[in-house]
């Protein structure tokens, strides 16, 4: 029994890992956005709705936080062309990844807004500021700056996931390692180069975040 | 090991097992010095007390009374200095020694830390059962014993989170008792108590010294230090500032600091 | 070509998802081990330990399931042992366990109180008999919501195995949906199933916690 590991046939490679790596970053950026959003607006239903609203937002958390995200992308990739939606799968991936995102978000950015003071809102009405412009401007930020680390967790669980997108040969990360070891046959070294990047990518992804956080997120 | 070697103690009054004879200092603290990091908060202290001493400890918050009073157990390690009690040097790699020497020492601490999943009864008995091997029925009688002491015999049962602060208190000092410790530091027992609740445990307090328990306490209460304490110490950055008996340390304090800080505490 | 019922498939589906269950029981079970062990190591204030099983966390959480499953498969293999799907999955999904496990519970035992260890320290009990008596216990308890909110999380996880070949819930859906070609009918029971499998477990995690939180007042 002998191990050889043999990284130099790997390094030849190297644009295609970096071409999946900003793949894997591009598809976590976009839906990270997509997906904040969608957060930020269903949390506001959920905690401030009517009540029909705050039972859909609710069926759509639960049903998305108790399903696994490559049912969820299978679901849109293969599911739905049945149904008349044809979708890339670049597409289907951002889809996926915004709705899986935007479910955790949800939950994550409501238990920031429960949280708030009840003084916070009254002074902001006393102020004669909207509803709106209550929830975006004195509610909203300190919410955000309080579940951060919450967030940024579940930003890179996301990206992490990512990885199944490979599978409907989206040419992310992990589908670059696969395509590496079809051509050489080096499948664990191709395996462990791409699980390292990924490992790089999570610490950088959660240093931008925690620093780009106070600076355009929700201020210090 | 030693106290279930006990010849039957006397019903209420045995508080302890004396491990030194009649007259050696119980704690003997030899140029102690402490720092975290660069900060240095303890600065060189010498500190003898003798069997059946009170010793109250005084000065503002970071003079470094409390970190003394909790080197003394072990709980901080400190740097320079050697500190010896009941005979048993403090050493802090071992972890042996160290369990000895906690044996000889109780500790009272200021958020009396008991043990919230086990009953009033359980959290006095487990330390005697686990570390002194005690017999269920004789640690049982033992631990009732001394929640009768503090006042608390019916709360055997109870659960810590029933109880007020004062009675959590009464029950932290039942379970230090439970080891017989040689000597038992206070640390600031009563600042986490509301005011109408600091009586009762001070009156536990003072009849242990009147049993002729050795006592190290920190302490904001100066009445209670005047009138219980045989010796108050006035520590100041890091150093015993002055000491002396109470009425001399609160009647004719001698350093300007000590005069401060006993004005200060007036206003 | 053979028709399918709607019940036809689901039988087959609710067939397969016995393999999601053991799996994902022999994952939370060993995973559970295996991070109780490396919780206590470092509690010793074994330095070494505490940086290796830090490092062992953070390159857990910090890598894809996925490849974690991949390199299982493709690594065993390196060592001339003959490996199965099925081998990779419960060794992935375990190890997947362990670290977040370990995660979970030092965060349990870090929010005891550090009165706790000095009362205990003060009153001469043994570094064993702190944990078991004092610690352990206490953590229990705030453990358990998140410990079974995690089990979720592990059930989830097993679907990946489907893609180093292991037939469990999600491969057989979609070699169901090929022979069926009624990929949304059966990637939507496949959904369900998981669903109904986890939502139960997920709702109980959230009453424990509330209770909890309830009972700290």
């Amino acid at each position: 029994m002998r191990i050889a590991l043999d990284f130099a046939p790997m390094l030849a490679q190297w644009p295609l890992l970096l071409l999946g790596a900003a793949w894997t970053l591009g598809l976590t950026a976009i839906s990270t956005l997509l997906g904040g959003i969608i957060g930020t607006g269903c949390a506001w239903a959920r905690a401030r709705g009517a009540a029909p609203l705050r039972l859909a937002v609710g069926a759509y958390v639960e049903l998305i936080r108790n399903t696994p995200f490559i049912v969820q992308l299978f679901f849109i990739f293969y599911g739905l062309p049945a149904a008349g939606v044809l979708l890339s799968p670049v597409t289907a991936s951002i889809l996926a990844m915004t709705i899986n995102l935007g479910a955790y978000a949800t939950e994550i950015i409501r238990a920031g807004i429960v949280t708030t003071p009840r003084g916070q809102i009254e002074a902001g009405e006393s102020l004669a500021l909207s509803r709106v412009q209550v929830f975006l401007h004195v509610v909203l930020p300190p919410a955000l700056k309080r579940v951060w680390p919450a967030l940024v967790s579940q930003i890179i669980i996301v990206m992490l996931g990512s990885a199944v997108c490979g599978q409907i040969s989206v040419e992310e990360l992990s589908h670059a390692a696969n395509l590496i070891q079809s051509r050489n046959f080096r499948a664990f070294e191709a395996y462990i180069l791409a699980t390292a990047i990924y490992l790089v990518l999570a610490i950088g992804v959660r240093r931008l975040l925690y620093w780009a956080g106070p600076r355009f997120v929700f201020g210090r | 090991m030693s106290a279930a070697a006990d010849p039957a103690p006397a019903p209420d009054t045995v508080l302890a097992t004396p491990h030194t004879e009649v007259g050696a200092p119980i704690v003997r603290i030899t140029a102690l010095r402490k720092s975290y990091g660069d900060h240095e908060v303890l600065k060189g202290i010498d500190l003898d007390v003798m069997r059946g001493e009170v010793v109250a400890i005084i000065g503002k918050s970071g003079s470094g009374k409390s970190t003394l009073l909790r080197c003394i157990n072990g709980l901080e390690v400190f740097q320079e200095g050697s500190l010896i009690v009941d005979g048993k040097p403090l050493l802090h790699d071992s972890a042996l020694a160290m369990r000895e020497l906690r044996q000889r020492v109780g500790m009272i601490f200021q958020s009396f830390n008991l043990f919230p999943h086990l009953t009033v009864g359980r959290n006095v008995m487990l330390a005697p059962r686990l570390v002194k091997k005690r017999n269920a029925a004789e640690n049982e009688a033992r631990a009732r014993k001394l929640l009768e002491r503090v006042g608390l015999a019916e709360k055997f049962d109870a659960m810590p989170d029933q109880l007020s602060g004062g009675q959590q208190q009464r029950v932290a000092i039942a379970r230090a008792l439970a080891m017989d410790p040689g000597v038992m530091l206070c640390d600031e027992i009563t600042s986490a108590l509301d005011p109408e609740l600091v009586g009762e445990v001070l009156r536990v307090v003072e009849s242990l010294a009147e049993e002729g328990m050795t006592l190290l306490m920190v302490t904001h209460e100066m009445n209670f230090a005047r009138k219980v304490a045989d010796r108050v110490i006035f520590m100041h950055q890091g150093r015993v500032h002055e000491s002396g008996a109470p009425d001399a340390i609160f009647g004719a304090p001698q350093t300007p600091e000590l005069k401060q800080f006993l004005s200060s505490l007036h206003d | 070509m053979v028709d399918f019922t709607l019940w036809d498939i689901v039988r087959n589906l609710l067939l397969a998802a016995r393999w999601t269950v053991i799996l994902s029981v022999i994952a939370f079970i060993g995973g559970g081990l295996a991070g109780l062990i490396l919780l206590v190591l470092p509690l010793t204030g074994n330095r070494v330990a505490e940086l290796a099983i830090g490092g062992y966390v953070q390159v857990f959480q910090g890598t894809p399931l996925l490849m974690q499953l991949f390199l299982l498969y493709f690594g065993i293999a390196l060592f001339g042992v003959d490996t199965s799907a099925w081998t990779a999955a419960c060794a992935a999904l375990t190890l997947y366990s362990s670290a977040y496990l370990t995660e979970i519970w030092r965060g349990c035992v870090a929010s005891i109180p550090r009165g706790q260890w000095e009362a205990s320290s003060s009153l001469a009990l043994s570094f064993g008999q702190q944990l078991g008596h004092v610690i352990l216990p206490q953590a229990l308890k705030v453990a358990v919501p998140p410990t079974v909110g995690f089990l979720v999380q592990v059930i989830k996880g097993t679907a990946l195995a489907s893609v180093i070949g292991f037939v469990e819930l999600t491969k057989a859906g979609g070699m169901i949906a090929n022979v069926t070609y009624q990929p949304m009918l059966v990637y939507g029971c496949v959904a369900l199933i998981y669903f109904a499998l986890c939502f139960p477990i997920s709702l109980y995690a959230g009453s424990l916690e509330r209770k909890l939180n309830v009972g700290r007042r």
